[in-house]
């Protein structure tokens, strides 16, 4: 890795490039999805209709038109900001993304949150106390919560806090919902509509969390042995520092750049750990859109999640890219 | 002496790994052959379904997990659906090792617009999520064994790309290819005997890390139904299916999810084994790459 400088010019480099990343993707999807088997018009017409009808919908779709023809409209349109019309919801995909995007970021802004706050201290607490019982523990539990499934482990927690604890009469507070985001049925206002919705998403963001903090705590652990052994660590330590200063101002700041680094990385497995917990968890997130789109083959809809969820992955990157001088020196001009 | 403690619990970590996967193949391949009960015909549903772990029914047939919902017995089944979920995850990520470490190669070796174009081609498949790009594909084409192995390779060879042309533009500048370029080999046979061998390391690394996430994705796909079609098993689907028995029947679900726990586990700390062991013959290089 060499030296950088990051200013204005670098920035709108950088963007350009992400841009023109996030063309390459669309396109890319693009040619995937039309180029596979499948007629979307016989999933659409019901199952009474003639062949002439599933036609009559096929050049209304325009999907008889040359490729190149659908490629070009595809273009233009999303240039306008058109992302069209999904082909099963019968409703612009925009509405569609906007319905269920902050679902979504809210489910992952929340669990990446609290991924680094616990997964962050367990690594630094493990490279701590190296070789000790409290680190080969904490290496099974979280070697294990690497190796499982999301849904699976979404299962479990239902089984124990939703079925489970309705018949062992655990106290309500433990008690939680398995489905939805909202209970059903019921009008809540203000703080007891807030409560509801926290209900609803402790199980969801524990399953992220735990998944995501495992991995977390296991980069951070090995990056952070790798510093404590350094001859600065213990120059600190012979000049007579406190183990919190240390701690902070030594080590912490050595593997921030990396941490930051892994922030952005972290999101694609976010984003998969997201789609399962969704469709376990029946939320109306992007997850599920993008699954229920896809059984659907609702082409324009898959196109929009797809675009989403490639700009989330190319923002994230950028945004790694720029806070890297914020926070190592040796990155700046 | 700690670094001696810890190459001991790593060499035990790796017998143990290896054990554990050979044992499960072993089990996977022989338990279905020699069991007396069909893991995907369905027979007497009524007397048969959802009998619990270590019972044996009325025809004194031992199921050793009990059976499923359509009284299939669960052990033979979850051997069987191992087949499929060990074979998949190997294929699928020794073929995207391999496909990758063509891809880096060439990208490395001829450079210019070739390995701009191809860079440009994995940057672009790596900024969507893996699973998205799998859905993408696996909803594309008709569900089964080989389109999941076919979209495990589309979208698993672009890490070990990047991988093998960044050792290999280190490597380009070695004396010994040099060496070898003035005694007259040709630029093929030096990258095919000199370079390419001394930059697997990583790749093999990273490839044997991948079997257990191609496992894991493999029985993700299955779970929403877009993988391995039931009535055929695999440790995915079957999860699936004791989804709404949770309640009544927890080991359905339970079964597969711990076989899929033990797999990705030996195969992760088998990958992380390797890697250890890697970093202390080449500590320095691997250090300056991450």
């Amino acid at each position: 890795m060499q030296l950088q400088r990051v200013h204005p010019p670098a920035v709108l480099r950088r963007l350009a490039g992400a841009l023109l990343l996030l063309w390459l993707v669309l396109t890319l999807t693009f040619a995937l999805i039309r180029l596979a088997p499948g007629d979307p018009a016989t999933f659409l017409v019901p199952p009474s209709a003639t062949p002439a009808d599933a036609a009559r919908l096929r050049a209304e779709l325009g999907l008889d038109d040359a490729l190149v023809v659908q490629y070009a409209r595809w273009a233009m349109r999303l240039l306008h900001g058109d992302l069209g019309e999904s082909f099963s919801l019968h409703q612009p995909v925009a509405r569609a993304l906007r319905d269920a995007l902050p679902v979504s970021i809210g489910l992952g802004a929340v669990s990446l949150a609290l991924t680094f706050l616990i997964g962050v201290p367990i690594g630094m607490l493990q490279a701590v106390r190296r070789g000790g019982k409290l680190d080969t523990s904490l290496t099974v539990v979280t070697t294990l919560a690497y190796a499982a499934p999301s849904f699976w482990l979404a299962l479990a927690l239902v089984a124990v806090f939703t079925y489970g604890a309705a018949s062992w009469g655990l106290p309500p507070p433990l008690r939680l919902p398995a489905f939805g985001l909202r209970a059903p049925g019921l009008e809540l206002h203000g703080a007891a509509a807030f409560a509801d919705l926290v209900r609803h998403a402790v199980l969801p963001v524990t399953i992220l969390t735990v998944v995501g903090a495992a991995g977390i705590a296991r980069y951070a652990r090995s990056s952070i042995a790798d510093v404590l052994g350094q001859d600065f660590v213990r120059s600190a330590w012979a000049k007579g520092a406190r183990s919190p200063r240390v701690y902070f101002r030594h080590v912490l700041a050595t593997v921030l750049p990396a941490l930051v680094v892994l922030f952005a990385l972290s999101l694609p497995g976010l984003v998969a750990g997201s789609i399962f917990v969704e469709a376990v968890f029946a939320w109306p997130g992007m997850g599920r859109l993008m699954v229920n789109a896809i059984v659907a083959r609702d082409y324009p809809l898959v196109m929009g999640a797809a675009a989403v969820y490639a700009t989330i992955v190319l923002l994230a990157n950028l945004a790694g890219d720029l806070a890297l001088p914020l926070v190592d020196p040796r990155r700046r001009a | 002496m700690t670094a001696v403690r810890t190459s001991r619990r790593d060499s035990r970590i790796v017998a143990l790994s290896t054990g554990l996967l050979i044992v499960l193949a072993a089990a996977v391949i022989f338990v279905p052959l020699l069991s007396s009960q069909d893991p995907i015909a369905i027979g007497d549903v009524l007397a048969l379904r959802l009998l619990p772990p270590l019972t044996r029914d009325q025809t004194g047939a031992f199921h050793l997990l009990g059976t499923d919902r359509f009284g299939r017995d669960l052990f033979v089944r979850m051997m069987l659906a191992g087949r499929i979920s060990l074979a998949v995850g190997i294929v699928g990520s020794l073929f995207a090792g391999a496909v990758g470490t063509a891809v880096g190669a060439v990208s490395a070796w001829v450079g210019g617009i070739t390995d701009r174009a191809l860079m440009a081609l994995s940057d672009a498949l790596l900024a969507l999520p893996r699973l998205v790009l799998l859905l993408v594909c696996a909803a594309l084409w008709k569900p089964g064994v080989l389109t999941v192995v076919l979209v495990l390779v589309l979208t698993g060879w672009m890490g070990v790309a990047r991988l093998v042309r960044a050792e290999l533009l280190g490597i380009k500048t070695r004396p010994f290819v040099d060496a070898a370029t003035a005694l007259g080999a040709s630029s093929r046979r030096v990258l095919w005997r000199h370079a390419l061998p001394n930059s697997l390391g990583p790749a093999i690394v990273a490839t044997t890390l991948g079997v257990g996430n191609a496992i894991l994705l493999e029985s993700g796909l299955s779970f929403l139904g877009l993988g391995i079609q039931p009535p055929r098993p695999s440790w995915g689907n079957m999860i699936a299916g004791g989804r709404d028995l949770i309640v009544v029947a927890p080991w359905v679900a339970v079964a597969p999810g711990l076989a899929l726990i033990a797999t990705v586990l030996a195969c992760t700390l088998l990958g992380d084994a390797m890697r250890d062991r890697l970093a202390g013959e080449t500590g320095a290089t691997l250090r300056e790459r991450a």
